[in-house]
């Protein structure tokens, strides 16, 4: 496959057709409908399901009857439109369906606008819905990247059963970069054992989020839970740079990670001992690499495209072992290099961070 | 030479389970008429049915196919999910009228809208049962519940939403049928309807709701059978009954 | 005359009364005794032998907990015949 000009959500949604995509449900909302209008033409032509619900309320209840019977279903919307979504996606997660949602962030709270923004990070990692559970949220922060890990999503949504977000914002929702898209997959995969297809043959299969027990629910909540906790053992994900050396790490996903790179290397180039860490998952948060990166940072700056919401994550990830700042631009407004690197110089300051010379090492990824 | 035959049994559609309904409530009738149904047209095993939020939210404990449990209201659309990527299997929703006609009547007016290949049951008995006896979208004016304790009274509360006459508009509609099971003969009628639901799907003919007018004596407050005439009294006026799409002429 | 008789799942049974209601013969009846859950289950007394199997108990009952059995003299010559075969008993 060659390299090409490709728009991140037209992307995102053919990374996801050869992921295996069976079927998409999805309702119109910007900055992320060119992702349903691909579909709406792609997914007839392959003979796989598509349809425009009539509220995103709907798209994600066929996107729940789909997973019930073991297919690789998709949709995507932007944040009212996820707000309408989450008791769906909360029935999801309790009835351990695997799915994929994209989430193309814009800027809230309510109408707010159609402008890039991070402001839904709470809403998909903390809980996606009523009850306790946790999405395994990706932030991709380029179109490949966003192509990579839309694969990824599908694999780990069916590994584990699990609702699995692709978390990006406007910005490379709308971007077009070069990027190269995988072959497609011949993967299509027997219906699980679990999924229901008529009982022909075999006992009657139910699939239900109700436990009305207590204790049967408390029983399925603690297996959710021991599921989340080897998801949170095995699938940390973050990319860092300048990490070996660095006094202070700027903590930052998706597009504002693209922005405090630039922001990183010019403060290396005037001499600063910056770093950067980018989280992938959002949640599983990469706790166990920043966490061993506390002791050796004077001080860490988190900077988001919204009022500080992973900020807490940093926080809990350094445990107190050094000053974590925050800089941030709120409601859509682009955020640029410039004004981050004014952030490090001005978070160095007031940490007392020291100044070595500047050692440039190549982006590496780590599980 | 003598001979009995066993005219009549449980259909093997239903499973053993003892049901959790009060005592004369219609739902374990349409529950049976469900199961033979699907029994007598031999698709109980490529049936998957789509359970709602109500007192039938256990219907899956009862009905012996495969079976998937919705959000309150959006059982059409879990369905759609379901039948878009199952073609050939049988889907359909049991729903009842708080679930259906109040919650989710956007839901199951756009399924029939888009001509959804799903059959629905929606059973009508005019009051939130569940959650303890709250007017419904189709509580009769007049109607004395927990939350109009004074009687429906239609200059605060509305009217009641007449289910079949609105999805009868959709051109996605294929058959839209009321019913009521307030009596042997009406039961007979519910019961051809559910069939004739079935095989509209069967057919690839397009949507199919089938109404059953039902009863609550627990919240209405009366015995089964005074229950009964309620239904024949106080419902069939608001809500007559009829084949209003694709029945035969 | 064509006879029947009715088996009631008397667990099942949640002593609801509508197959008493409907009986057209009058021959179903809520048992003085109580089942397990507490009902009062239906039962047929039939002693002058007026059930004919019509099923309309089994019908409007909410548990699907009525068997229903009817009883036919059979004519041996056309007995093969399967249902055909059946005759109502004069």
């Amino acid at each position: 496959m060659a390299r090409e000009l490709l728009k991140g959500n037209e992307a995102i949604a053919e990374a996801a057709i050869r992921a295996g995509l069976d079927a998409y449900f999805g309702y119109p909302i910007t900055p992320q409908t060119e992702l349903l209008e691909y579909l709406a033409r792609r997914m007839p032509e392959l003979s796989r399901a598509f349809v425009q619900a009539e509220s995103e309320v709907a798209a994600i209840n066929m996107v729940y009857g789909a997973a019930c019977a073991g297919k690789r279903v998709m949709t995507s919307s932007s944040g009212p439109g996820i707000s309408l979504m989450q008791e769906g996606l909360s029935y999801i997660a309790g009835a351990e369906l695997p799915a994929v949602v994209v989430d193309v962030m814009r800027g809230g709270p309510g109408l707010g606008n159609i402008a890039a923004c991070q402001s839904d990070y709470f809403q998909m990692t903390r809980s996606a819905g009523h009850g306790d559970f946790r999405p395994l949220t990706l932030a991709p922060a380029t179109v490949q990247e966003a192509i990579d890990l839309t694969g990824l999503a599908f694999d780990l949504a069916e590994q584990y059963r699990m609702l699995v977000i692709l978390l990006i914002d406007g910005n490379l929702g709308q971007m077009m970069e070069p990027a190269e898209l995988p072959s497609f997959r011949q993967n299509v995969s027997a219906t699980p054992e679990w999924a229901v297809d008529g009982a022909e043959g075999r006992p009657q299969r139910i699939i239900t989020s109700l436990y009305l027990q207590p204790e049967a629910l408390e029983r399925h909540n603690l297996n959710l839970q021991k599921k989340l906790a080897i998801i949170a053992e095995r699938e940390q994900r973050f990319a860092g740079l300048y990490l070996e050396d660095a006094d202070l790490i700027v903590v930052a996903f998706g597009s504002a990670a693209r922005v405090a790179q630039n922001a990183v290397e010019a403060a290396r180039a005037r001499g600063m001992a910056v770093g950067l860490f980018r989280p992938i998952t959002l949640s599983p948060f990469p706790m166990h690499a920043l966490a061993h990166l506390a002791p050796r940072a004077r001080a860490f700056l988190a900077v988001e495209m919204n009022a500080g919401q992973m900020v807490e994550d940093v926080r809990l990830a350094v445990a107190g072992r050094a000053p974590v700042r925050f800089y941030g631009r709120l409601g859509g407004v682009e955020m640029l290099p410039d004004e981050v690197l004014r952030a490090i110089e001005q978070a160095m300051r007031d940490t007392r961070v020291t100044t070595n010379g500047a050692r440039i090492l190549n982006a590496e990824v780590r599980r | 030479m003598i001979a009995e035959e066993c005219v009549y049994e449980r259909p093997t559609g239903l499973t053993a389970a003892h049901t959790h309904y009060c005592p004369g409530c219609t739902h374990g009738i349409a529950h049976r008429l469900t199961a033979e149904a699907l029994e007598e047209l031999g698709i109980l095993e490529r049936t998957i049915g789509v359970a709602s939020v109500g007192c039938s939210v256990f219907a899956y404990n009862y009905i012996a196919c495969d079976f998937v449990g919705a959000a309150h209201g959006r059982a059409p659309a879990v369905a759609t999910g379901l039948k878009r990527v199952l073609p050939d299997r049988i889907i359909f929703t049991y729903q009842g009228d708080g679930d259906l006609a109040s919650i989710g009547l956007g839901e199951v007016l756009h399924a029939a809208a888009r001509g959804e290949q799903i059959t629905v049951i929606f059973i009508n008995n005019a009051i939130y049962g569940m959650t303890g006896g709250q007017m419904a979208p189709t509580s009769p004016p007049g109607m004395v519940t927990t939350s109009s304790p004074g009687g429906r009274d239609p200059q605060r509360t509305g009217y009641p939403v007449r289910v079949c006459e609105l999805v009868a508009q959709m051109d996605g509609a294929a058959y839209v049928a009321r019913r009521s099971l307030h009596n042997p003969a009406e039961i007979r009628r519910a019961k051809k309807a559910l069939r004739t639901a079935f095989e509209c799907q069967m057919n690839g003919r397009g949507f199919a709701l089938v109404e059953l007018l039902s009863t609550c004596p627990t919240n209405w407050g009366m015995t089964p059978v005074d229950a009964l005439h309620w239904v024949e009294e106080r419902m069939i006026p608001v809500f007559p009954l009829g084949e209003f799409k694709g029945g035969e002429r | 005359m064509v006879r029947g008789r009715i088996i009631v799942d008397t667990e099942r049974c949640k002593g609801c009364g509508l197959c008493v209601a409907f009986c057209p013969k009058g021959v179903v009846h809520l048992a003085a005794s109580l089942n397990a859950a507490g009902h009062h289950p239906a039962q047929l007394r039939d002693p002058d032998g007026k059930c004919t199997g019509c099923t309309i108990c089994a019908l409007v009952c909410p548990e699907a907990a009525i068997t229903v059995y009817r009883t036919f003299s059979v004519k041996a010559s056309v007995s093969a015949g399967g249902v055909c075969a059946l005759e109502a008993a004069s």
